[in-house]
């Protein structure tokens, strides 16, 4: 049986899977694995560099759910950047152009797996079912993330690059003590980073714990080819995904602006790890097609034609493409949803700039679970201090 | 004599170009230095003139720029590694504290390790977490290591040379909500004739009490004596300048005029170099003083959320606060 079967999302009944487009041929590159073109044809199977072969099949109603989502966390992350812009988030840091490689392996998570994200996993939280007003407290400055890391099994953002991918690694080990290993209810971890993430000692060191105790977890490196300012070969002389082998588990990349593709090869590696069969890494190539966050000036350090290419790639294009030459989608449906996605990005907007700021005190809070009596004391001087301008204009 | 109005930021950029002018060994090393000229545009235009060999784009791993920065500094270099922001200084810490700030010591002074670890640091730009870290307490406390911070723009295009020159190892701590802060600087004047590295300077004389600053928190100082004339009150303020080795014999000097003080920084209070003053400070003026050593620092949390760092950091109205404290005692 094909490893690389995607198997079914949590969501639809399944029907007769779509044929291919007779002649949509896969690139026959095991380096890339692909399963939808840039011009939106279906290639029915893939193989990738270890000979799994990778497929999905997925209802209509499905491939349009995958479409939805792509869409609305495209223009939830617009609106978030039009936000900074206008001075009402500090920073924020786009995910334009890695949709699919969000959408994709975010949907292949299943309930009980748990996430490790950087700042940028806008499209996974969105996955996991957080609301995505979420992050933009982080990045306007009002918490430092709000949601609940073990209600909605996606931990915090972090900032610090690459010192997740270690927590993540050891809630595997967790996984593999508990013994919930296997069957369905066996579960998972997958760790987001970034192609500038795997020069830190942090990752390197997850991957040799993750594969000594052969742990239970995939390794999502979003390959968007610039770390900031910098380009890939400035983090590495070989193509990322075949890093794996040196650490003992296997590599494979994938089109990481192929939703399907991306899907499938992120479900595979995920029932392989809840199995028992240890870690995978995962490099999605794609591109980063804004600034590296909004105080970014990429005209400084890529060139134009580069992005035009990339351009060509464009996630949701081909999505949009491979529904309207199916005839899954009409012209109606995408017409709802870029209004549904309207009405959400507003939405967002209003509930953003109705964001209270925190009361002065409580930023003491939560320094310590049982407290600190320097701290109350602390607390206490800031509140006389806070009073004596009780009544002025302060 | 030419001297320029400068942003402290441009002041250091030119002061990094001066050393690189000077010394073929002297290179820039960090994430984003290269092209991007930084991520506050410190070593801007540099790799262009001096090249990649000079200026390098490293990979994206801290601990690798500053253990790599001691290899080459044994082969004779004076790399200059900037860390991109205060909270990333910790993945290197290991290498700054363990091999950066002992191998002088433990080869009998046989291994010098010229090196400046540039970083940006302290709050007040509404930047998200790990952003906005005041670390020199942890740096200070390690003997071996010097760590300075520039609060001027002469400062800044002065001292960052200096430090290049220096061959003990410098964490060069720059104060990064006053990069755009302009001052005259003097560019022509020869560094020798230039106010030494390590010496605390009077930066405003007063007669009422002392109060001690650096980096950042020079300008609120400044602010705070200004606005203290207001209420019949003559600050004196210092910038340390140079906050490991500390030189204070200006300030007791001070202290022994005014009998009060109030030290400022950014940082947490618990153990911050704010305790280290108070203590070295009583012990010398202990009969001169009219009150104790007060603090006025950020607390002790981690660093909070922008919009409430305002309430965590020693603003003007705070440091007054602290003066009237002193005069309350
Ligand atoms: C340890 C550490 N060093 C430096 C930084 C500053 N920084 C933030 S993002 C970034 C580039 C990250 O690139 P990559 O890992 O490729 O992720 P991307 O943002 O491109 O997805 C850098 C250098 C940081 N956040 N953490």
């Amino acid at each position: 049986m094909a490893r690389g079967d995607g198997g079914a999302t949590a969501r639809g009944k399944r029907a007769a899977p779509r044929a291919a487009k007779p002649g949509a041929k896969s690139t026959g590159d095991p380096n890339l694995v692909q399963l939808l073109t840039p011009d939106g044809d279906r290639i029915d199977s893939a193989t990738g560099p270890d000979g799994t072969e990778y497929r999905v099949d997925f209802t209509d109603e499905e491939y349009r759910g995958l479409y939805r989502d792509l869409v609305l966390v495209r223009k939830l992350d617009a609106e978030a950047t039009a936000l900074q812009r206008q001075g009402e988030l500090g920073i924020w840091a786009s995910l334009l152009g890695q949709e699919a490689a969000q959408v994709g392996s975010g949907r292949a998570l299943r309930t009980q797996d748990m996430a490790f994200p950087t700042y940028r996993e806008h499209g996974v939280l969105y996955c996991r079912g957080i609301d995505p007003i979420m992050p933009l407290g982080l990045f306007r400055g009002v918490d430092q993330g709000g949601w609940d890391p073990n209600e909605f099994k996606f931990n915090m953002y972090t900032i610090v690059i690459g010192a997740q991918t270690l927590h993540a690694t050891g809630y595997a080990m967790g996984i593999s003590m508990d013994g919930k290993i296997g069957g369905d209810e066996g579960e998972a971890v997958i760790a987001y980073f970034g192609d500038g993430a795997t020069s830190q000692g942090d990752v390197n060191e997850a991957f040799v714990w993750s594969g000594v105790f052969n742990s239970p977890i995939v390794f999502f490196c979003q390959n968007n080819q610039y770390a900031i300012s910098e380009p890939l070969e400035r983090q590495t002389r070989v193509p990322l995904y075949q890093r794996a082998a040196g650490f003992g588990f296997p590599g494979v990349r994938v089109d990481g602006n192929d939703v399907l593709a991306t899907y499938a090869v992120t479900r595979n590696a995920l029932d392989n790890a809840r199995n028992g069969q240890g870690p995978t890494l995962i490099e999605a190539y794609t591109y980063r097609m804004g600034a590296h966050t909004t105080t970014d000036d990429p005209t400084r350090y890529r060139i134009a034609s580069e992005v035009e290419a990339w351009r060509a790639k464009d996630p949701l294009a081909r999505m949009k493409a491979f529904l309207e030459k199916q005839q899954i989608a009409d012209e109606s449906f995408f017409a709802d949803i870029d209004e549904q996605a309207k009405r959400e990005s507003l939405h967002l907007r209003e509930r953003v700039l109705a964001m209270p700021d925190p009361e002065p005190l409580t930023l003491f809070d939560h320094v310590y679970a049982h407290g600190s009596p320097l701290l109350d004391a602390e607390r206490e001087q800031a509140a006389r201090y806070l009073e004596s301008f009780e009544g002025s204009a302060h | 004599m030419a001297t320029e109005t400068l942003t402290l930021g441009k002041a250091l950029n030119l002061g990094l170009r001066r050393a690189l002018e000077q010394d073929p060994k002297v290179i820039i090393m960090g994430e984003d230095v290269g092209k991007l000229g930084g991520v506050f545009r410190i070593t801007d235009g540099l790799q262009k003139d001096f090249g990649e060999n000079r200026i390098i784009d490293t990979p994206l791993a801290e601990s690798g720029i500053i253990g790599t920065a001691v290899g080459l500094a044994i082969r004779g270099y004076r790399p200059i590694c900037e860390i991109q922001f205060d909270g990333f200084v910790y993945p290197a810490y290991d290498q700054i504290v363990s091999q950066v700030a002992k191998m002088h010591y433990r080869s009998q002074g046989k291994v010098k390790l010229p090196i400046v670890i540039r970083i940006p640091y302290g709050g007040g730009i509404g930047a998200v977490e790990h952003h906005s870290e005041s670390p020199e307490a942890y740096f200070s406390h390690t003997a071996g290591l010097k760590v300075v911070s520039c609060a001027s723009p002469q400062d800044a295009y002065s001292m960052i040379q200096q430090s290049v020159l220096s061959d003990d190892p410098i964490v060069f701590l720059e104060p990064k909500r006053r990069y755009y802060e302009k001052g005259p600087v003097d560019v022509d004047a020869p560094l020798a004739d230039a106010y030494p590295l390590h010496a605390t300077r009077l930066v405003r004389a007063g007669r009422d009490a002392t109060v001690l600053a650096y980096g950042p928190m020079v300008r609120t100082a400044l602010d705070a004596a200004t606005a203290a004339e207001e209420d019949g009150r003559d600050l004196e303020v210092f910038d340390l300048r140079s906050l490991s080795p500390l030189d204070l014999r200006p300030v007791y000097d001070s202290v022994r005029r005014t009998g009060r003080c109030v030290v400022v920084h950014e940082a947490p209070g618990n153990l911050g170099l704010g305790s280290e003053l108070a203590a070295r400070i009583t012990e010398e003026c202990f009969y001169s003083l009219e009150a104790p050593v007060l603090r006025v620092t950020g607390y002790d949390t981690p660093y909070p959320a922008a919009r409430v760092e305002e309430d965590y950091l020693p603003t003007l109205d705070r440091v007054l606060d602290g003066v009237d404290r002193t005069f309350g005692w």
